[in-house]
C-alpha cells in the first residue's frame, strides 16, 4: 500500500482529473476505488424499511393471534374444579384465569400473612367460574393460593347451560319426569332433555310466529282504523271500523285458542324438572326445557368435548343471544351486520360513482372542483359519531319526521321512520363511506388511458357512449376496490350506528315473513355495537369477556368473507379488461 | 428562433385527382392557449389518394390532422382560425354535428388502441354506436372491415375472443379495421407504424396501398421513407408552417424550397 502511495501519479491525468475527485484522481488507475460511498447506497435505509414494515407485521400477527386464540378456545369444555378452602368452604367451579396480586396484609390470617410477606407481600390467585347466579348472586369468585387447601376434580359434577340465568355447576340430586320422581338416570334424563327441548322450541314458536302474526295483524287493524279515522272522518269512516273490529274479534279469539294451546304445552313441560344441587348442598328444581346443554365436565372424553364445541360454535352462529347477550348465538346482530352493509353498498355505489363521473368526466377542471375534490377527501377525516348526530339530526328525526306525518299518521305519536332505524343507519354509513368511493372512482377514471377515449371517439361515438362503452368497463376493477374499501370501513364501524339504529336485542329482523318483509324502519343488532355491550355495557362483564374475542372473531371472518367476494369479482373483471401489448 | 423564418409562401406541386378535393384547408390558424401552433395553412386533399404530412417534431402536423375530425376540441383553450371543408361544408361552422363528421373521418391512431372487448364487438363499435343492432349487417360489416384490413383470414374463427389477446400489429390492422367499418370518406391515420416493428409496418404499408382509392388518406408519419412510398402527396411542415406540398415523388427527388431539400435529404430533422 505504502509503495504505491509513493508512485508519482501520471502528470498529465492528475490536473484533469482533480475536478471529478481529488481524492481518488492521485492514485493511479489499478489503485482507485469504484465502488459508491455508503450513503449513496440505499441499503443502510433498507433496514429501516424492512424493520417498520416487520414492526406492522408483528403487531398486526400479534392482534390477529390474540383475538384467534381466545375466540377458538372460548368453546371448549373445560374441567370443573371443586376447591376446598382453608376456613372450610367448599366452592366449585371452572377455572378462567390467574394474576399476581398483592393482597391486603392486615385482613389476613396469621398463617396467610407470614406466607405472603415471605414473598414480598405478592401472592397469586385464580378466578373461577362458580356459576349458579340465581343462588350465589355472583358468577365469579377470586381464590388466592394461600387459602387453598384441596382441590379435586369429582366424576359426578355437572356443567349446565340454562336458558335463563346462566350456567349452573353442581351434582344431579334426582329428577320427576312426567311427574313421577325418580333417581338421577343418565340416558334417561338424555332423552327427556332432547325432548324437553323440542317443547320448548314449540312453546317459542307459537309465541313467536303464530302469536307474532297475530299481533302483527291486531295491530294493523287498529292502525287501519286509526287512518280511516282520521282521513275520512268519524262518520264516514264508522263501516271500515265496524268491519275492522269485527275482524279484531275473529283474531283475539284464534289469539285465546293460541294461548290455551300454549298454556297446556307449559303445564305438561312443568312436570319433567330436574333437582340440581350445588356443591354447598343447596338445591334448585328448574324445568327440565330450561337445560340447553350439560354434560359431565370432568370426565367427558375428548369426541363428547368436540361435539359440545361444535355445538356451541353452531349455537352461537344459529340462534338469538340469551342472558344478557353473554350467552347464546348472535345471529340477528351477523343478520344486522350483513344487511346494513349491503344496504350501505347499494346507496354508496350509484352515489359516489356518479359524483366522480361527473367531478372528473364532465366538470370543468378548475379551482372549483379542486375545492370539491379537498373537501370531499376532507369529509373522510370527520370523526365518525359526527356522522351519526347528523344522520340522527337530518334523516331520523327530520326525513323520518316527516315521513311519518304524511304516510304513517295513524302510528303517532309513536315514530315509525322517525327513530333510528337500519335504513338511516345504512345512509349514514354511505355518507361516511362515500368519500372512499369517490377518490377510488377518481383515480379508476384518470387511469382510463387517453387514447381509448380518443379511439372510441374516433369511432363517432358520444361523450356519454365513451363513458359507458369503454370507460367504465376499464375502470370498473378501481371501482370495486373503492368498494371493498368503502365496505370494510361501514362494516366495522359501530360509533354512528349507535345513535341512528342499533340496539342491543332486537326482537324482530329487519326481514321476516309480515308484509312488506323488508322493515326498514327497524331497529337492528351490529356485530360491532354487540362486542361493545357485551363487553362493556353488561351486568356481567366478566361472563362477557370471552364472548368479546369470540364476536370480534366473528366480524373479521365476516368482513374477511365479504371482501374476498368483492375481490374475486374485481380480478375477475380485472382479467376480462386486462390490458393487452400496450 | 420563430424571428428568423423568413415567410415564404408554400410551393405548390400537387398531383390532383380526377375525382377533385376530398378536404379543402383554407387559411387555417391555431392557437393552444397563447401559443400558435399553425400559421396559416392552405392544402387540398385530393380525393381517394394517399397524402402524407411529414416534418419535425413539434412541427403541427399531428395537430393539423387531429383538426380535420375534430379531435382537437377535447383540447382546452384551443382557438382556431379559418376553415376546413369536406365536400364543400365547413366542419367548425357554428351548429355542425361533431359525432356525425367523426363518422365521416375514420382514425387510426399512433399505438394500437382496441377496446377491452371481442374483435367482433371492437369492429361492429362504431355501428352499435349508431344503434344498429341487425345481426346480419353487423356481421357483414366485420367481414367486409376485417377483409379490408387484412385480417379476416387469421381472426375468423376467433371473432368472439378478446382483442387484446391478438400481437401488435394485428391490433393496429383491427383498429383499421374499425375505423372503416363505418364506411368514412377519409382515412385520417396518425403514425400508425411507429409503435410495429418492420415486418408489421410493411404490412400496413401494403394495406394502405390497398384501401387508397375507396378512401382518401392523410397520414402523419416520421418516416420520409414510409411517405415515399405510400403517398401521392406529400407535405411538408416546419414550425406550424406549410412549407411545400405536392407530389411525393417531386418533394423528395426535387424539391422546390430548400428547407424541404434539408429536411428529406436528412440535413437536419
Amino acid at each position: 500500500m505504502t509503495s504505491l502511495n509513493e508512485q508519482q501519479p501520471p502528470a498529465s491525468g492528475a490536473a484533469g482529473l482533480a475536478g471529478i475527485a481529488a481524492r481518488d484522481a492521485v492514485k493511479p488507475r489499478n489503485r482507485r476505488r469504484y465502488s459508491a460511498d455508503l450513503s449513496a447506497l440505499g441499503e443502510p435505509a433498507l433496514w429501516g424499511f424492512g424493520g417498520a414494515l416487520a414492526l406492522g407485521i408483528i403487531l398486526i400477527a400479534g392482534f390477529l393471534m390474540v383475538v384467534l386464540y381466545n375466540g377458538a378456545t372460548t368453546f371448549w369444555p373445560k374441567p370443573i374444579d371443586r376447591v376446598e378452602l382453608t376456613d372450610g368452604t367448599v366452592i366449585a367451579g371452572v377455572e378462567r384465569r390467574g394474576t399476581i396480586f398483592r393482597p391486603d396484609l392486615p385482613r389476613l390470617t396469621e398463617d396467610h400473612r407470614a406466607e405472603v410477606e415471605g414473598n414480598d407481600g405478592f401472592a397469586y390467585r385464580t378466578l373461577y367460574q362458580t356459576a349458579n347466579f340465581d343462588i350465589y348472586g355472583d358468577d365469579f369468585q377470586w381464590v388466592a393460593d394461600f387459602e387453598t387447601a384441596n382441590i379435586t376434580q369429582p366424576a359426578d359434577f355437572y356443567y349446565f347451560e340454562r336458558q335463563t340465568w346462566g350456567v349452573f355447576v353442581g351434582r344431579i340430586a334426582s329428577m320427576t319426569i312426567d311427574g313421577q320422581d325418580m333417581a338421577y338416570d343418565a340416558d334417561v334424563l338424555r332423552r327427556e332433555q332432547r325432548a324437553a327441548r323440542q317443547r320448548f322450541a314449540e312453546i317459542r314458536n307459537l309465541e313467536r310466529r303464530e302469536i307474532g302474526a297475530l299481533n302483527f295483524q291486531i295491530e294493523r287493524e287498529r292502525l287501519n282504523q286509526r287512518r280511516a279515522t282520521l282521513r275520512l272522518g268519524e262518520e264516514a269512516a264508522a263501516e271500515i271500523v265496524a268491519i275492522s273490529q269485527a275482524r279484531i274479534a275473529e283474531l283475539q279469539a284464534e289469539f285465546q285458542d293460541l294461548q290455551a294451546r300454549v298454556n297446556e304445552i307449559r303445564a305438561h313441560d312443568r312436570r319433567f324438572t330436574v333437582t340440581l344441587e350445588e356443591v354447598g348442598g343447596r338445591q334448585i328444581t328448574p324445568e327440565i326445557s330450561q337445560i340447553v346443554r350439560y354434560f359431565p365436565a370432568n370426565t367427558i372424553g375428548m369426541a363428547d368435548k368436540i361435539g359440545i364445541y361444535v355445538s356451541r360454535w353452531w349455537e352461537f352462529v344459529s340462534a338469538e343471544p340469551r342472558e344478557a347477550n353473554t350467552q347464546g348465538g348472535v345471529l340477528p346482530a351477523i343478520f344486522g351486520t350483513v344487511a346494513m352493509t349491503l344496504l350501505m353498498v347499494v346507496f354508496v355505489a350509484p352515489f359516489g360513482v356518479i359524483t366522480a363521473l361527473y367531478l372528473r368526466e364532465y366538470a370543468k377542471q378548475g379551482r372549483v372542483t379542486s375545492i370539491v375534490r379537498i373537501s370531499v377527501n376532507n369529509l373522510a377525516g370527520v370523526p365518525s359519531i359526527v356522522y351519526g348526530v347528523f344522520g340522527l339530526g337530518f334523516f331520523a328525526y327530520t326525513m323520518g319526521g316527516t315521513i311519518d306525518q304524511l304516510f304513517y299518521p295513524e302510528n303517532l305519536p309513536n315514530p315509525t321512520f322517525g327513530k333510528g332505524g337500519i335504513l338511516w343507519a345504512s345512509l349514514t354509513l354511505a355518507l361516511l363511506t362515500v368519500p372512499v368511493v369517490i377518490v377510488a372512482t377518481e383515480e379508476a377514471l384518470a387511469a382510463v388511458p387517453r387514447s381509448m377515449r380518443e379511439g372510441s371517439l374516433a369511432c363517432g361515438a358520444s361523450k356519454w357512449q365513451t363513458i359507458r362503452y369503454v370507460v367504465l368497463p376499464k375502470a370498473l376493477p378501481g371501482i370495486m376496490t373503492g368498494m371493498i374499501l368503502a365496505m370494510a370501513r361501514g362494516a366495522g364501524e359501530v360509533a354512528p350506528l349507535m345513535l341512528v339504529g342499533v340496539v342491543k336485542l332486537a326482537p324482530a329482523l329487519p326481514i321476516d315473513g309480515f308484509y312488506p318483509f323488508i322493515h326498514l324502519d327497524r331497529s337492528f343488532m351490529h356485530l360491532g355495537f354487540h362486542i361493545f355491550d357485551v363487553g362493556f355495557q353488561s351486568r356481567n362483564s366478566e361472563a362477557g369477556k370471552p364472548m368479546v374475542f369470540v364476536t370480534t372473531l366473528l366480524l373479521l371472518a365476516l368482513i374477511v368473507a365479504m371482501n374476498a367476494t368483492a375481490i374475486i369479482i374485481r380480478n375477475r373483471l380485472k382479467r376480462k379488461y386486462a390490458t393487452g401489448q400496450f | 428562433m420563430n424571428d428568423t423564418i423568413e415567410f415564404e409562401p408554400t410551393a405548390y406541386h400537387v398531383k390532383k385527382s380526377p375525382d377533385g378535393p376530398a378536404l379543402d384547408i383554407k387559411d387555417f390558424n391555431l392557437w393552444y392557449g397563447e401559443a400558435q401552433a399553425l400559421f396559416g395553412c392552405n392544402l387540398e386533399v385530393q380525393k381517394g389518394q394517399v397524402t402524407a404530412l411529414i416534418g419535425p417534431s413539434g412541427c403541427g402536423k399531428s395537430t393539423l390532422l387531429r383538426c380535420l375530425n375534430r379531435m382537437n376540441d377535447l383540447v382546452d383553450g384551443l382557438k382556431i382560425e379559418g376553415q376546413i371543408t369536406v365536400d364543400g361544408f365547413d366542419i367548425y361552422a357554428r351548429g355542425v354535428d361533431v359525432i356525425a363528421l367523426r363518422k365521416r373521418m375514420g382514425m387510426v391512431f399512433q399505438k394500437p388502441n382496441p377496446f377491452a372487448m371481442s374483435i367482433y364487438d371492437n369492429i361492429t363499435y362504431p355501428l352499435r354506436v349508431d344503434g344498429i343492432t341487425k345481426k346480419s349487417i353487423l356481421d357483414e360489416t366485420v367481414e367486409r372491415a376485417l377483409q379490408q384490413a387484412a385480417l379476416w383470414k387469421e381472426v375468423k374463427d376467433r371473432l368472439q375472443e378478446s382483442a387484446l389477446g391478438l400481437s401488435g400489429g394485428q391490433q393496429q390492422r383491427l383498429c383499421i379495421a374499425r375505423a372503416v367499418a363505418s364506411d368514412p370518406e377519409v382515412l385520417l391515420m396518425d403514425e400508425p407504424c411507429s409503435a410495429l416493428d418492420p415486418i408489421a409496418t410493411a404490412r400496413i404499408e401494403e394495406l394502405i396501398e390497398e384501401l387508397k382509392g375507396t378512401y382518401s388518406i392523410v397520414m402523419v408519419t416520421h418516416s420520409m421513407a414510409q411517405a415515399a412510398r405510400v403517398s401521392d402527396n406529400t407535405a411538408f411542415m416546419y414550425l406550424g408552417r406549410l412549407i411545400e406540398y405536392g407530389d411525393t415523388d417531386t418533394v423528395f427527388t426535387n424539391p422546390q424550397k430548400s428547407r424541404t431539400n434539408d429536411y428529406v435529404t436528412g440535413r437536419f430533422g
